[in-house]
């Protein structure tokens, strides 16, 4: 192991003194002090709304539209339709779903052409500035950076394999921890996540599942780099089949094959006997089902709610100054995505681990998932949505609508019955 | 986000659409990243099916009835400069706009006559420039769903349609519709406006 944390040592020293002074500065400081304040949900839409009721509005639009008086309210008026019509169109403008499935725009640049959605030549200096980044990014950082990562993913599965050659008991159970350990942190350094855990003391235990907010796959090197976690997911082909064969050689994780995934019996089986066996370690799972931009939290499946275990959250917010993190997986592959990675400054983070979490009595599945979603997002400074990520390629319910008509329809019709009582 | 360019010369047309419908280059460039995040296979125009899964708009009982104004004539894609053509609509009225204009050129977009025009073919199911009894009813009926019957909606209509419908002809026109809601700040209800 000697050679490898040399290996470690030396691109921390790198960037320590060889380094941008101000680089490591800012990333330094920023970073490990004010968390906090660095993670402003940036909410803002592009057009200016007014948070009203439909009752508000309407009745808003039939006074400025009408000289007759108030206390002799009317049924239904021509005008109520400027309430949808503009409502609609303001959707169509700007929506709360559409826009967690593209990058956060930054307040203000951050050297990288990726993010430079709205800032025109400023000035000579900026630019000279801008290019000495590039340098800096791919000639320096991105070498090293694909080194370190190739080391990483080896050493995984060539460890796993050699450790999955022992026989079953507690000094395979120590060794194929340090060896995922070890190989998630190299990992973690080949991306340069600088990450602050906060509240170790709620790490997840065995028998219980750790759910999360999905940004990026980067999340779950973020995570089993500080913890031992069994694996969720389907086997793929290529890279990830031989590191997955390869890692369930030495613990028990939970993989599925593609047919599997959609019987949703089966998964749940599969889980509840993983939880039930308290030997086996808890399983890491991020129950939005896709990736979000990381400004938001979306509706969680509620599959991983029904099996009954301690649910321990945990919350990932990433500060988008350094680098996005989000895998915007209809525009880029996954070596893509990782190469950007690789070639912005770093990747910073805090992890929260929220304290253990268990369904109550007059709790559904469904509420117990906003229960556990909505302590998530007051964490990590994200904005709650009821919105089901996977929207973006299935339609909405129609009972969404059917509460409008129904608030519409009181107005109207309620009216009418005061009327003929009177 | 990728590299996506910053500038607006990537927008094609972008002069002569700035002169027809008003917006400013900054608006514009906003417009048209949300038209590429609309169409996210990126077919280049947006279909039916794309405003259709904005779930916002989904739920809006007259949701489908805005799709219909994006696709007049029975069209079935929708380019750029025909998507900001319709939210031209929407602009906030300027008084620049008025103090500026030459009365030689075609009304402005955002006109007050525009924006009622806008909501009057929300009405007009079949564009033959009349609001029918049959058609105010069906308007109607996709606002309040299953919660008022078909009596209660019935005396509705017919109210409304009397109380407009001034040639007697029973049916409302546009000028009887504009008429009924002079009074009306339509400037005000119908306009959005775009943050920088």
């Amino acid at each position: 192991m000697q050679p490898l944390s040399t290996a470690c040592e030396v691109q921390g020293a790198w960037s320590d003194s060889a380094g941008p002074q101000w680089a490591t500065l800012r990333m330094e400081r920023g970073a490990k002090e004010k968390n906090h304040q660095l993670y402003k949900p940036y909410t803002n839409g592009i057009i200016a709304k007014d948070p009203t009721s439909l009752e508000e509005e309407i009745k808003e639009i039939r006074r400025s539209g009408s000289s007759k008086a108030l206390d002799n309210t009317l049924e239904f008026e021509l005008s109520d339709i400027f309430y949808f019509c503009r409502k609609g169109v303001e959707t169509i403008m700007d929506d709360e779903v559409t826009k967690r499935f593209s990058a956060e725009e930054l307040e203000s640049w951050n050297l990288l052409s990726r993010t430079n959605y709205n800032f025109q030549y400023i000035s000579l200096r900026l630019t000279v500035l801008w290019g000495l980044g590039v340098l800096i990014r791919y000639c320096f950082l991105l070498p090293l950076r694909i080194a370190l990562a190739f080391t990483g993913i080896s050493l995984l599965v060539v460890g796993t394999t050699v450790v999955g050659y022992l026989p079953n008991g507690r000094f395979k159970e120590f060794l194929s921890k340090h060896v995922h350990l070890m190989c998630y942190r190299i990992c973690v350094r080949a991306l340069t996540a600088i990450i602050t855990y906060h509240d170790r003391k709620n790490r997840p235990r065995n028998g219980g599942i750790c759910v999360a907010n999905h940004t990026s796959p980067i999340d779950v090197i973020i995570l089993a780099s500080d913890g031992y976690y069994a694996m969720v997911g389907q086997v793929h082909g290529g890279l990830m089949g031989v590191i997955q064969r390869a890692m369930v050689k030495a613990c028990p994780h939970v993989w599925f094959e593609r047919s599997e995934v959609k019987d949703r019996h089966l998964v749940a089986k599969r889980l509840t006997e993983h939880v039930q066996d308290k030997s086996k370690l808890p399983i890491l799972i991020f129950p939005e089902g896709t990736c979000i931009n990381n400004t938001s939290v979306m509706m969680f499946k509620k599959g991983s709610f029904e099996i009954g275990a301690t649910v321990y959250p945990v919350a990932i917010k990433y500060d988008p100054q350094f680098g996005d993190a989000f895998w915007n997986s209809s525009k880029y592959g996954m070596v893509t995505y990782l190469l950007r990675m690789m070639t912005s400054w770093a990747i910073v983070c805090s992890v929260w681990y929220l304290p253990p979490m268990t369904r109550e009595a007059e709790e559904d599945a469904v509420q117990f998932a906003n229960r556990v979603k909505s302590a998530i997002a007051r964490q990590g400074g994200l904005v709650d949505l009821l919105w089901d990520g996977g929207l973006k390629r299935e339609k909405v319910k129609d009972t969404f609508k059917e509460e409008q008509q129904k608030l519409y329809s009181k107005m109207i019709v309620g009216n009418h019955e005061d009327r003929s009582r009177s | 986000m990728g590299s996506r360019s910053s500038h607006a010369a990537r927008i094609p047309d972008v002069d002569s659409i700035r002169r027809e419908t008003g917006f400013s280059q900054a608006s514009l460039l906003r417009l048209y990243h949300r038209f590429r995040a609309l169409d996210w296979n990126e077919k280049g125009y947006l279909s039916r099916v794309d405003l259709q899964q904005i779930g916002a708009l989904a739920v809006n009982p007259l949701g489908d009835r805005i799709i219909d104004s994006f696709f007049p004539d029975g069209s079935l894609h929708l380019d750029f400069p025909g998507f900001v053509r319709v939210l031209a609509r929407f602009r906030p009225v300027d008084d620049e706009d008025n103090r500026n204009r030459d009365p030689k050129e075609p009304e402005p977009l955002n006109s007050r006559m525009n924006k009622l025009r806008f909501a009057f073919q929300l009405y007009d199911l079949d564009r033959d420039g009349k609001i029918s009894r049959q058609e105010m009813l069906q308007v109607l009926r996709l606002m309040v769903g299953v919660q008022v019957t078909e009596e209660q909606l019935e005396s509705i209509a017919d109210r409304t349609v009397q109380e407009a419908d001034e040639d007697g002809d029973g049916a409302v026109s546009f000028l009887e519709f504009a008429k009924s809601l002079e009074k009306m700040n339509i400037e005000q209800k119908m306009s959005i406006r775009i943050l920088k």
